[in-house]
């Protein structure tokens, strides 16, 4: 996807990209931490149509919901540069004997040398979590390492 | 300890006045600055309603208005948006620049003011007010617009051109002579590149210690390293504004940020007073006989930047709506041309009251102006997908709403 970027000096920066659809649309990210969402006509690209106003605090909502199921993606990305990296998702089943524990219970690392780099929880994705977090059913871990290091973590999981 | 009543009073009513004036501008969608002038004109000398004690107040709040002012336009500053508007909008700026200024050299010279007249009518017909039009941008819901970098664009170069233009008037204004101009300026530009310099390189040495996590800490250091630095500039005869500005350029990043948002409250407050102050140096019966060489200017003002704005939205490739737009929205001329003119108001009686006249009706009718030509009626993008459904056949209206 190509994003066009335009400085608008004094005021931040525009984002402008066209979706799968053909709509044009803008995002203003102010300096001031606010960001606006605009839309283009197709015939008239001069003039857009203010489509909302988002505070900071509104636009980092508006990014984690979007971004939550997209991160495990990139976390996948990544390690296509580094060889003999890889990276898994790993599902806690409600069988779990995890289900519940604090991850460093799970010992995952020690015993295949595989990091668990991020817990995508329903919307929201909880990243680099501490031994003291709490796995829950349904939880996705992020896992990178070896193939071998990822499949260990998936049998400690789901055994 | 003796409180003075009749300064409390005034001060407070000339407060409480202002503030209904600025709530009519906001609702009007104008600029409060013309407001403020008028409020200077009735209440100052041979005005309707005099204020002898809140007046000495206003006067030194007025200096430090200046002061605030430019310090906040340092902070704007952004160096790499300057280089990107530079490399791309270098023409339009000197369009703008000769366009601009020639109606005020032009009047100046008809005038037969003195050569320093003569630079300060130019100046304060050459420069925009980057506060007045970066409202307008996001109040008029256009900085989606594909004219609007090229807006923004000749405002930063402007600003930065203010920072030469400034420190030459301000030196020829305090009875310099061109050698001491010069020299005048060389210790401007040699500050600004030190301010540069320690910007890129020392940044976050000045920043950590002028960037206090406390908010009270941080506009404390701020407010008092700024007024140093005017007053040392004021020294060298380099105008206190300036000086401030450099300690502006200084601030980079979150600092300068959070300067902005801590100082905000603060600017409005003592350029409030500064307009007030322009309005009590003009008296009205003066303003009367400008009037008709103020509306000539002012009309000559909307044609030439009407064009600069023309000119750099075409280099954009906007099409002639937008070109419009950008022509209609640089006319509002306000704070700088004000500036100048309190820098250089002893060069001639007639320049204060003829740019205060400017600057009443250019910041008036430039935000009206620019409305037209009207917007297309918002349309939402789920609108506009039912449109190309249904392109040939139009949806039918939705019944009206009982009432």
């Amino acid at each position: 996807m190509d994003v066009n970027e335009v400085l608008l000096p004094g005021v931040g920066l525009r984002y402008e990209f066209t979706n799968a659809q053909g709509d044009r649309i803008g995002i203003v990210a102010r300096r001031s931490g606010e960001f606006e969402v605009i839309g283009y006509s197709s015939t008239d690209p001069d003039e857009g149509d203010l489509l909302f106003r988002l505070t900071a605090v509104e636009a980092d909502t508006v990014a984690e919901i979007l971004g939550a199921p997209r991160i495990a993606e990139r976390f996948a990305d990544l390690t296509k540069e580094v060889p003999g990296l890889s990276a898994g998702q790993v599902a806690v089943p409600a069988t779990s004997e995890h289900a519940g524990r604090p991850l460093g219970h799970t010992r995952a690392r020690t015993r295949t040398g595989a990091s668990i780099v991020a817990i995508v929880r329903a919307d929201s994705v909880i990243a680099s979590p501490t031994p003291d977090e709490l796995l829950r059913a349904g939880d996705v871990l992020v896992v990178i390492g070896t193939h071998e290091g990822i499949n260990g973590v998936r049998t400690i999981i789901e055994g | 300890m003796h409180t003075s009543l009749a300064l409390l009073l005034e001060l407070g009513i000339v407060l409480l006045a202002l503030s209904m004036l600025g709530a009519v501008a906001r609702r009007l969608s104008l600029s409060p600055i013309p407001l403020y002038l008028l409020a200077g004109l009735s209440l100052g000398e041979g005005g309707i309603a005099p204020i002898p004690a809140a007046g000495e107040f206003v006067q030194t709040g007025a200096s430090i208005g200046v002061v605030l002012l430019l310090l906040t336009l340092g902070l704007e500053f952004d160096t790499s948006e300057l280089q990107h508007s530079l490399r791309r909008h270098f023409p339009s700026a000197v369009a703008d620049l000769l366009l601009n200024a020639a109606p005020g050299v032009l009047a100046g010279w008809l005038l037969g003011l003195n050569w320093l007249g003569v630079l300060a009518l130019g100046g304060a017909t050459w420069i925009s007010s980057s506060g007045i039009i970066a409202r307008l941008l996001g109040d008029l819901r256009r900085l989606g617009n594909r004219e609007t970098p090229a807006v923004l664009s000749i405002l930063v170069i402007e600003d930065f051109a203010m920072a030469l233009y400034l420190p030459i008037l301000a030196v020829l204004a305090s009875g310099g002579s061109w050698r001491q101009a010069v020299a005048g300026v060389l210790i401007a530009v040699a500050c600004l590149a030190a301010a540069f310099t320690a910007s890129h390189r020392w940044s976050h040495h000045v920043n950590r210690w002028l960037a206090h996590p406390d908010a009270e800490q941080l506009m404390l250091r701020v407010l008092g390293v700024t007024l140093v630095a005017a007053a040392l500039a004021e020294l060298v005869d380099v105008s206190a504004a300036v000086g401030a500005f450099l300690i502006g350029l200084t601030l980079t990043g979150e600092a300068a940020e959070r300067t902005r948002t801590v100082l905000s409250p603060l600017r409005d407050l003592f350029a409030a007073a500064f307009f007030l102050a322009i309005g009590f140096a003009v008296s009205p019966t003066d303003l009367l006989p400008v009037l008709p060489t103020a509306m000539a200017l002012a009309a000559a003002g909307i044609a030439t930047k009407f064009a600069t704005g023309w000119l750099a939205a075409r280099r954009d490739g906007a099409g002639s709506r937008g070109r419009t737009r950008a022509g209609t929205i640089l006319v509002p001329r306000g704070e700088f041309s004000i500036v100048i003119v309190s820098l250089a108001g002893a060069a001639s009686a007639t320049l204060g009251p003829i740019v205060t006249a400017y600057v009443l009706i250019l910041a008036t009718i430039g935000p009206v102006l620019t409305r037209w030509p009207r917007s297309r009626t918002p349309r939402t993008i789920v609108e506009r997908q039912h449109k190309h459904v249904a392109d040939e056949d139009p949806p039918p209206l939705p019944p009206a709403p009982r009432t």
